[in-house]
């Protein structure tokens, strides 16, 4: 994985002392709040519900064991014994001191580590398929250009104060792992007729209160222009994206409003433009990066031979494993969903078991998913069984992984100031209802938000989900037919909202219709489509 | 009754106008009446609060009550993780939030 230069280095080192100079000022009266704000976001300091909550990076998702340890470390000397994984990929802590801010942010820099552009209205972190350089299907490892990316939109000048968030997601495989489709710019690495590898970039998509899925505005860009392009995407967006009203301030709103063809032009404009201002890093520079991300020094030879007579280890690599494009290797997902558990929650002691396996077993590397669960991508078969045992025993050994017990949801009303309506008991019920019927559905994505920002993905959830506030009492919306994958659609809302017990009973109905009506080979989504919305509305408002 | 809640500088906790001082327990609210912004430009000033604002409550039997449940669970705590509310051993505690 790549790893920080001097300069990388004294960047991050001289933002912890200004920031902790800002603090000094802050606690002696020098700086209001309202001065004091933005410097906070700016370092990834919110204040929620309970406290001051810390957002760490961690770009495209990827972790040493180190790293990973010291995540551990900071929820038990920072926080209260936890951290909170992310549908970006990053960590959350919920209970963080402001005096103790930059000693924390110090321990992070000590590890290549920040929590910079993790708030405000810049390039948020770059996230990516959590398989990369594992995956048997993929093209090429997506993390060079994503971390081409990440240094190209750190301290970015001109992309410091966009009209709103930008999000910027990098894969390179078919099968989309990223909900590439569902970002402010999704870039797809492909192959063009002439063999050569370049991006395809699809700009506009996003959920929040107005979901869209980014149109493809240009099929192949080569590799020496990938940052030019970018610049002329963001470029245009700065320069006409809304600033009069935040909540149509993203560039989906843009992308729509001009209409592809117009945006696309401007963009086309834009980047003839800047090819000739030479703001291209050498591809030496890409080359660099690329011997970062180098395949570790795989054994040769291994069997591919896993013994599976443990029925619940069975059940666990049928479920959370992928394959490996190394034979004798696999790639393992920890789900941080135990039934009845908090979705994306992770105690000290379960981050520092899941650091020491990777330490071990799997080259040092560990992924964050977006959909908050944690990957292992390089385990030799042979020592899974032995890992998945040290996982149980944990409570992290969870069979589950895209059935309808790996629910994404945000925090919601039991941490988010923005909050309509708690997420959580909500998914807690859900998996705790759907324990005996998991098999029995498959492969059902539910993704919870409590409010309509969307965090929890609620539009891409075959199952959605979504908290609102009617009359001071929680509320909550159900959605069918989304999915962030290769065939990235958006959820329908059935009709009338449900209280907290309804939610989950009409949660049921809609998996007996599918039950009921599916075919052969058919998921929850693919019944859906086929019938429609019609008997599920029935079923569930009879 | 009109209750002013803020945010600790130094640690973020959510705390509550006394009437005098400010505490971590919504039972200790004071009614600020129509006066609390002489109290929250003052308090703000001496930096021990900040973020403060006002919002409807009750005072019952039980104690004083945020009307929204927002602020409900601000004085308490993450429902979902009662060990980590203010009072950690009351299996009763939750069933005034929600």
């Amino acid at each position: 994985m790549y790893k920080y230069d001097q300069y990388d280095h004294d960047m991050v080192q001289t933002r912890v002392e200004e920031f902790r100079d800002q603090v000094r000022r802050r606690l002696s009266g020098e700086l209001t709040e309202d001065q004091f704000r933005p410097l906070r976001l700016q370092n990834g300091l919110y204040l929620q519900l309970h406290a001051y909550m810390l957002r760490v990076a961690v770009p495209y998702g990827t972790l040493s064991s180190t790293q990973m340890r010291l995540l551990g470390d900071i929820a038990d000397k920072y926080d209260r014994g936890y951290g909170h994984f992310t549908t970006r990929q990053n960590i959350q802590y919920n209970w963080i001191k402001l005096e103790e801010t930059p000693d924390l942010l110090a321990e992070l820099a000590g590890v290549e580590m920040h929590a910079i552009q993790t708030s405000g209205n810049c390039i948020r972190n770059i996230s990516s398929d959590q398989y990369a350089g594992a995956a048997a299907d993929e093209l090429i490892d997506p993390r060079p250009y994503a971390e081409l990316l990440r240094q190209w939109s750190s301290f970015h000048p001109e992309f410091l104060t966009l009209p709103r968030k930008f999000k910027i997601a990098v894969i390179a495989s078919e099968t989309d792992r990223a909900a590439m489709k569902l970002h402010d710019i999704g870039i797809k690495m492909v192959r063009n007729a002439a063999g050569e590898i370049g991006a395809q970039f699809y700009v506009g998509g996003g959920m929040g209160r107005t979901p869209m899925i980014a149109p493809m505005i240009r099929e192949f860009v080569p590799l020496d222009q990938l940052i030019t392009y970018s610049e002329a995407c963001l470029r245009v967006y700065n320069r006409y994206g809304r600033r009069d009203n935040k909540y149509k301030a993203r560039i989906k709103i843009l992308v729509h409003e001009l209409g592809k063809e117009e945006y696309t032009r401007q963009v086309e404009e834009e980047f003839q433009h800047l090819l000739g201002q030479g703001i291209e890093p050498p591809l030496a520079e890409l080359e660099r990066i690329g011997q970062y991300f180098a395949d570790p020094a795989f054994e040769t030879g291994l069997s591919d031979d896993l013994d599976v007579s443990d029925p619940d280890f069975r059940l666990w690599v049928e479920h959370n494993t992928a394959p490996h494009k190394q034979a004798g290797y696999i790639i393992a997902t920890v789900s941080l969903k135990p039934v009845g558990g908090i979705p994306g929650d992770a105690t000290a002691d379960q981050i520092r078991l899941m650091a020491d396996i990777a330490r071990d077993h799997s080259f040092d590397e560990l992924r964050v998913t977006h959909a908050q669960n944690i990957v292992f991508p390089h385990i030799k078969k042979a020592d899974l069984y032995a890992i998945w045992q040290q996982l149980e025993a944990a409570g992290i050994g969870t069979a589950n992984l895209d059935t309808i017990g790996d629910i994404i949801a945000c925090p919601g009303l039991d941490y988010c100031s923005l909050a309509n309506a708690r997420s959580i008991p909500i998914a807690q019920k859900l998996s705790e209802r759907f324990v005996p019927k998991q098999e029995e559905i498959g492969e059902l994505k539910l993704k919870i938000s409590g409010c309509i920002n969307a965090c929890g993905h609620h539009h891409a959830g075959h199952i959605g989900i979504l908290g609102v506030d009617r009359k001071g009492k929680e509320n909550y919306q159900l959605l069918l037919g989304g999915s962030e994958g290769a065939d990235t659609s958006l959820g329908t809302i059935t009709g009338p909202g449900f209280d907290e017990d309804g939610i989950v009973d009409a949660v049921e109905k809609a998996t007996e219709v599918y039950l009921n009506k599916r075919e052969d080979g058919e998921r929850f989504l693919d019944t859906y489509r086929r019938i429609g919305m019609a008997p599920f509305k029935e079923a569930i408002y009879g | 009754m009109k209750i002013l809640t803020g945010n600790d500088l130094k640690s973020g906790a959510v705390t509550w106008w006394t009437g005098e001082g400010w505490s971590l327990h919504v039972n200790d609210a004071a009614d600020v009446g129509e006066h609390f912004a002489d109290v929250i430009a003052r308090e703000e000033a001496a930096r021990n609060v900040f973020a403060a604002y006002v919002i409807d409550g009750e005072r019952t039997a039980e104690g004083v009550r945020p009307a929204h449940i927002k602020d409900r669970i601000r004085a308490l705590g993450p429902t979902v993780r009662p060990d980590l509310t203010l009072k950690p051993a009351d299996p009763e505690a939750l069933n005034w939030v929600i």
